[in-house]
């Protein structure tokens, strides 16, 4: 019985693949998200500094105020603009610039006679991202030209005094912070929560609205093996898109340095892939047709891909929402991921989170073997 | 109203060499015909030979292709003279009820009508009480279209194709699917209008060749081409056949007919022992509605037994209750003796089942569906090639077994459904109209099979259909009706225990004293048609084609409303989707970096190092792990993701500092989430140098000065740089671009999919009244969504507004538009809602999050990006929105933006006419 089982659940997955190799949409829909879109994700957009657009009031017009003027440099800054000073509200209104600079009249001489002059500098603080980290690049970089200016002064005794302690900081596993080595795996990690539930609710729809369900169910077949054949299958097709995307998408082609194991990796996915292949048929059981799939999956996608924080630290977020989140297995695996392939974690650190991740999909995957019957029935 | 003589010297339409092919497909092969006004005309033949495509050209529906079509004396490809006949043309389209909106109400679906033709309140209120009296729907006008049987339906579909009193009248199959009293009723009702409407011409196509005979002129087809033209009498003398079923197989060219032979069934011998099916009282029922009622039989082994009956009389749900698919409410059910029970996986290998329509799968071959099939029955492995040998063999598939399963024609599908189905050497065989749409000769094909399976295996035959020519082969019958068995016994005994002729006067015998007890409709009274105007008073006028009419508009408006207020799922969405996503985003994007985990590894411990670590304690960033012994620790800690950050006092460190040794605080930081690494080192950086100003000041009196500039920052519109101020107005940005758009989009598609976009097709109503009708509802439900928002933003989020509400409001009134109007935009060229739905998220959400200001400000963009934001109306939107919201603007500095925005509208709106068809390719 139970060998007839397993050949069943076999035979099924098999014809499940058989099925996807046709469907040309979700093909190009799985190539797509798990080459261009990944890399994409991890070189179109960065959260470094890029382009701001900065003006400047120079009300001073002195060497030192031009050297300032000339040091904000691309890709980091477009070329500045010079504005005047009764201009500033108005193009800041307009988020024409993110950054207005105020240099006072008399800058350069105030400086010299050390009377400590003081410059303005504006924000756009709506613009939350660039706003953040072009406050301490454009400190720095008027610290520095200072600084420059100064040691040519003569008057001027470099300022040579240490300060009393200093700190040093390190940034572990990523040591220049570059976002591409984030933003790639964590795009793999949303698009295997989309594609998994895609493909699975998508196949149970397909077959209840060609017929082909009800052929199965009047076999000596159950739902356990139907949907079970769904979950190898399906996840199976993932598997190996993700694998191969880990390999030369993200190693190869981005050239990100990954230091953990990718077979632990890999295995951690293969469990979350239960839960979402799981999701997917539960969805598709709440359904009843296509575009009704759709919009539900919209609504069940959305959350799953903002608050799992793969884009915003979870800690960041409301406790409540935090509580919540924990019951979701992708923000498990967002936790994981990051743990096995940046921190080179181990079965030892993971093993409470695979748990989890596995305890949730099954919970899903009986639920919706129970409701399985009920559903198709419901069809008419 | 034209008053043609009767001997057909004015044409209605004429086709003149006339070629229609669908890809590889030929559905018109050179077709010629002249079509006479004020007769009844019959397009006969089976499925797929031409029949729907012809009176689509004549109608306008379709566009054509190759030929001349004249219709009303002019060529329908021309879009002025089709502009002009359109008011005179009704169309009816196949399938029950396909161009009707099945929430809506009898009442509200002809009005709908109504308002298309341009029809005042009064004028339509007259008509549509005429013509619900002429049709004896008067009792049940407040009836949603969903819930009346096919009968009922195909006289609504009839109503709303009279309201504007049409010269040519086309319906196609009206009556397939629909019980034999509706059917004769249908057609004496058609008789009794043509007779109050003289000049009026009717072309239908049917299936039934039995119908046909009551036809003025037939014309049979077959695979796109015309076989014969005449009367039913001509076609009959002509063949020397005693029906036109005959009459069409002896048409049909000497290929087609090879190995058709009249089919003879043996007579049965009967087994005598225990009975393969018995149901008792079996009932189904879904919410209010019974499908089933009480039904009762006992089929005997080997015996074919029939049910006869209408579409949605029960029939599937009956067999699906056999095969235990559904679970009965009440009764039961046996096979071979034993109770069908949904889990008995040993009952159900002697069962085959072929369920109604083609339910394989298409997408593999006709060998892989029979093997899977074969595996799934577990036939031992050397038992299977030579088993689907031998049925491919006897089913003639052979040739095909390379063949995708959807490549097939009809005939050959259901030979391997049947196949299939018995690929396991069942006992009984369930099968659900297993032959509709396959011609003539094909049927004869199959049913020499289930002959060949009763008499010579003794196999049980379970069989639906609503043919009576089919019913006539069973060996015994149940007429079903409206979830009743009216009768079960043979066809013969049936036929002569009513003293009728025929089975179809039978059955109809039998329904008409079955009406008594239900609510079936009262007769209805053709006659009430006559006359126009109250009293018979004012004559109407028939409808003229006009440029633009606001009522037209407001038909489609008003009816979108209503469906969508009656779709739970759509409606959730609509309201509850801002609901849901806003908090989500709100949350999801932020900047925000609060609540990090820290641990200290203090080796000095000394009243120094705790002074220095104060400030971190107290920040509102951090939150303060138990403190670290050692390096491992460290390392271990971070690598879990404990902590985000360690801070490492070194020994002796108050020591060093007092004695100006400077030493160095290590602080490492988890990178793998490298923007909330760049943020903590920029928190650490600032509380360290805190640190430094305090113990300054303290020792000095003086601030630490390491430049000899300050740098006054001033964070302008958000002092506290607090995410939620920027990312709240932005979402509602997004979410309006996102959700109106969406729906907007499947909203258009689905009467594509579900076929009502015919009325587009077949009526006077222009493209802008469909695309601006449409959209009005979508702006209403768009600028709910956007209160919405703008309450729980205030609410929920405390996001106060500092700005000019108007300008927002003005703005969130252009912006729906517009992004209504991208939705439109896509779904005037998907095909499917899927499609529709992941378009249009994909191109909203896309440009959306990433090039409209909300990550990047649009003042960074350049290349394709800086057009692309441009473009789309959302990055004008999201200025007003965090401009009137956080940086406290109003008309005088956002006017830009919501001049940008009127464009939009109009140009969408455009474009979408222009890529929108009134006709169907």
């Amino acid at each position: 019985m139970f060998g007839k089982r397993i050949e069943n659940i076999y035979r099924l997955g098999i014809k499940e693949l058989f099925s996807l190799r046709r469907d040309v949409v979700l093909l190009i829909l799985i190539c797509w998200a798990f080459s261009f879109a990944i890399y994409n994700a991890a070189t179109g957009f960065s959260h470094d500094l890029k382009n701001a657009s900065i003006a400047i009031a120079d009300l001073d017009k002195s060497k030192l105020s031009r050297q300032i003027g000339d040091a904000f440099l691309q890709p980091f800054f477009k070329r500045p603009a010079e504005i005047s000073e009764g201009d500033i509200d108005a193009a800041m209104d307009s988020g024409e610039y993110t950054f207005v600079l105020v240099i006072p009249p008399d800058f350069e001489k105030d400086l010299i006679a050390g009377h400590q002059p003081e410059i303005q500098l504006n924000i756009d603080a709506t613009a939350m991202m660039q706003a953040g980290i072009g406050q301490g690049y454009v400190s720095n970089i008027i610290a520095q030209e200072i600084q420059t200016f100064m040691s040519g002064v003569s008057a001027y005794v470099a300022a040579s005094h240490e300060p009393p302690t200093q700190l040093v900081t390190r940034y572990a596993y990523n040591e220049n912070a570059t976002s591409s080595w984030f933003t790639s795996a964590m795009e793999i990690i949303n698009n295997i929560t989309m594609l998994s539930i895609i493909l699975s609710g998508a196949a149970l729809i397909r077959e209840r609205e060609h017929g082909t369900i009800e052929h199965l169910l009047v076999m000596p077949l159950d739902p356990f093996e139907i949907m079970l054949a769904k979950v190898w299958a399906n996840g199976l097709v993932i598997l190996i898109a993700s694998a191969l995307s880990l390999f030369f998408v993200v190693e190869l082609m981005l050239g990100v340095p990954i230091i953990g194991s990718k077979l632990l990796f890999l295995a951690g996915t293969m469990l979350y892939l239960f839960f979402a292949t799981a999701l997917g048929i539960f969805l598709a059981t709440m359904t009843k047709s296509m575009p009704q799939f759709g919009l539900l999956f919209i609504l069940v996608v959305l959350p799953m891909r903002m608050l799992s924080g793969g884009n915003t630290p979870l800690e960041s977020m409301p406790e409540t929402l935090q509580n919540i989140m924990q019951f979701v297995p992708s923000s498990h695996f967002v936790s994981f991921a990051q743990a096995i392939l940046y921190r080179d974690a181990g079965i030892d650190v993971v093993w409470q989170e695979f748990l989890i991740v596995f305890v949730i999909a099954a919970l899903f995957f009986a639920f919706s073997a129970m409701r399985f019957r009920k559903s198709i029935a419901a069809m008419r | 109203m034209s008053n043609a003589p009767e001997n057909g010297a004015s044409l209605a339409a004429r086709l003149d060499h006339v070629r229609h092919r669908y890809g590889h497909v030929h559905a018109l092969d050179d077709i010629s015909l002249d079509i006479p006004t004020g007769r009844t005309i019959g397009f006969i033949g089976p499925d797929g030979v031409g029949k729907s495509t012809a009176l689509a050209l004549i109608s306008g529906a379709r566009k054509l292709q190759d030929g001349v079509v004249e219709t009303l004396g002019g060529p329908m490809d021309d879009t002025r003279h089709r502009n002009s006949v359109l008011p005179k043309i009704a169309y009816m389209p196949q399938g029950l009820g396909k161009n009707l909106y099945m929430d809506l109400t009898i009442r509200e679906n002809l009005e709908f009508f109504g308002r298309l033709f341009g029809q005042s309140a009064r004028e339509r209120n007259d008509r549509i009480e005429k013509l619900v009296k002429a049709t004896g729907l008067e009792p049940f006008t407040e009836r949603a279209a969903g819930k009346l049987s096919g009968g009922m339906k195909q006289k609504l579909g009839l109503c709303c194709a009279l309201i504007h009193d049409p010269e040519i009248l086309i319906l196609d199959e009206p009556t397939t699917g629909v019980d034999p009293l509706s059917r004769r009723q249908f057609w004496e009702l058609i008789d009794q209008i043509r007779k109050t409407q003289s000049g009026m011409t009717v072309l239908v196509a049917t299936a039934y060749m039995d119908e046909a005979a009551r036809f003025d002129q037939l014309i049979a087809m077959n695979d796109g081409k015309v076989l014969a033209s005449g009367t039913a009498d001509e076609i009959l003398e002509r063949t020397g056949a005693d029906n036109l079923e005959t009459a069409f197989v002896r048409l049909l060219p000497e290929e087609e007919r090879k190995g058709h032979k009249d089919l003879v069934i043996p007579p049965r011998t009967t087994h005598g022992d225990v009975p393969a099916i018995v149901a008792d009282g079996l009932t189904m029922r879904f919410g209010d509605f019974t499908a089933v009622d009480n039904v009762s039989f006992r089929i005997e082994k080997g015996e074919i037994f029939g049910f006869l009956g209408s579409n949605g009389c029960g029939k599937t749900t009956t067999m699906k209750m056999l095969t235990g698919l559904l679970p009965a409410t009440e009764g039961t059910a046996e096979l071979f003796g034993k109770p069908v029970d949904g889990q008995d996986t040993e009952l159900r290998k002697r069962v085959g089942y072929m369920s109604q329509a083609f339910s394989l799968y298409a997408e593999l071959s006709v060998y892989q569906n029979l093997e899977l099939h074969a595996r799934l029955f577990h036939l031992p492995a050397d038992r299977i090639k030579p088993r689907i040998d031998e049925l491919s063999e006897r089913f003639g598939l052979t040739e095909y077994h390379d063949d995708l399963a959807e490549s097939l024609p009809l005939g050959v599908r259901q030979r391997l459904s049947l196949a299939v189905a018995i690929i396991h050497n069942p006992e009984i065989l369930i099968l659900d109209e297993p032959t509709s749409g396959v011609d003539p000769v094909a049927r004869d094909g199959f049913w020499q099979l289930l002959v060949e399976l009763s008499r010579d295996q003794g196999v049980t035959i379970f069989i639906s259909t609503h043919f009576m020519n089919e019913a006539e082969r069973c060996d015994r019958i149940s007429l079903m009706h409206a979830g009743k068995v009216l009768i079960s016994d043979t066809p013969g005994e049936i036929t002569q225990k009513r003293g009728c002729d025929t089975l179809e006067e039978a059955f109809i015998s039998h329904l008409e004293e079955a009406s008594g007890i239900d609510d079936n409709a009262p007769a209805p009274d053709a006659s009430a048609m006559q006359g126009d105007g109250e009293n018979g008073t004012t004559k109407w006028k028939p409808a003229k084609a006009s440029f633009f009419s606001l009522r037209r508009l407001w038909a489609y408006s008003l009816r979108e409303t209503m469906e969508l207020i009656r779709d739970p799922i759509r409606l959730m969405f609509a309201l509850l989707g801002t609901a849901i996503l806003m908090p989500v985003f709100g949350y999801g994007i932020t900047f925000d970096v609060e609540n990090l985990t820290y641990a200290v590894l203090d080796r000095d411990r000394t009243e120094t190092s705790r002074t220095y670590l104060e400030n971190l304690a107290g920040s509102r960033y951090f939150s303060e792990q138990p403190p670290l012994n050692s390096n491992d620790e460290l390392e271990q800690r971070l690598l879990s993701g404990d902590i985000a950050l360690a801070i490492e006092i070194p020994p002796g460190f108050g020591r060093d500092l007092e004695a100006g040794r400077s030493p160095e605080v290590a602080a490492t930081i988890d990178g793998t989430m490298p923007f909330r690494a760049e943020t903590i080192h920029g928190y650490v950086e600032g509380i360290h140098s805190k640190y430094l100003n305090e113990r300054s000041m303290r020792n000095t009196g003086l601030p630490a000065q390491t430049l000899p500039v300050s740098i006054e920052t001033r964070y302008r519109y958000n002092q506290d740089f607090k995410s939620i101020y920027a990312m709240v107005p932005s979402v509602i940005a997004l979410l309006l671009m996102f959700i109106p758009a969406v729906l907007m989009a499947v909203g258009v598609v689905r009467e594509k999919e579900l076929g009502s976009i015919t009325n587009l097709y077949v009526t006077p109503v222009t493209r802008i009244e469909f695309l601006i009708g449409k959209q009005l509802p979508y702006v209403g439900l768009g600028l709910i969504n956007f209160v919405l928002m703008v309450a729980m933003a205030l609410f929920w989020f405390e996001v106060p507004m500092r700005g000019n509400p108007l300008t927002l409001v003005v703005g969130a009134f252009l912006f729906v538009f517009a992004t209504t109007g991208l939705g439109l935009l896509i779904s005037s060229f998907t095909q499917t809602q899927i499609a529709a739905l992941f378009g249009t998220a994909i191109a909203t959400m896309v440009p959306s999050v990433m090039f409209s200001g909300m990550m990047q400000p649009i003042s960074s963009l350049d290349g394709a990006p800086a057009v692309l934001s441009t473009i789309m109306p959302t990055s004008h939107f999201m200025s007003i929105s965090v401009g009137v919201f956080t940086k406290a603007l109003g008309f005088a500095e956002l006017y830009p933006q919501i001049l940008t925005l009127v464009v939009f509208f109009p140009a969408l709106t455009a474009l979408s006419m222009l890529l929108l068809k009134k006709q169907e390719a």
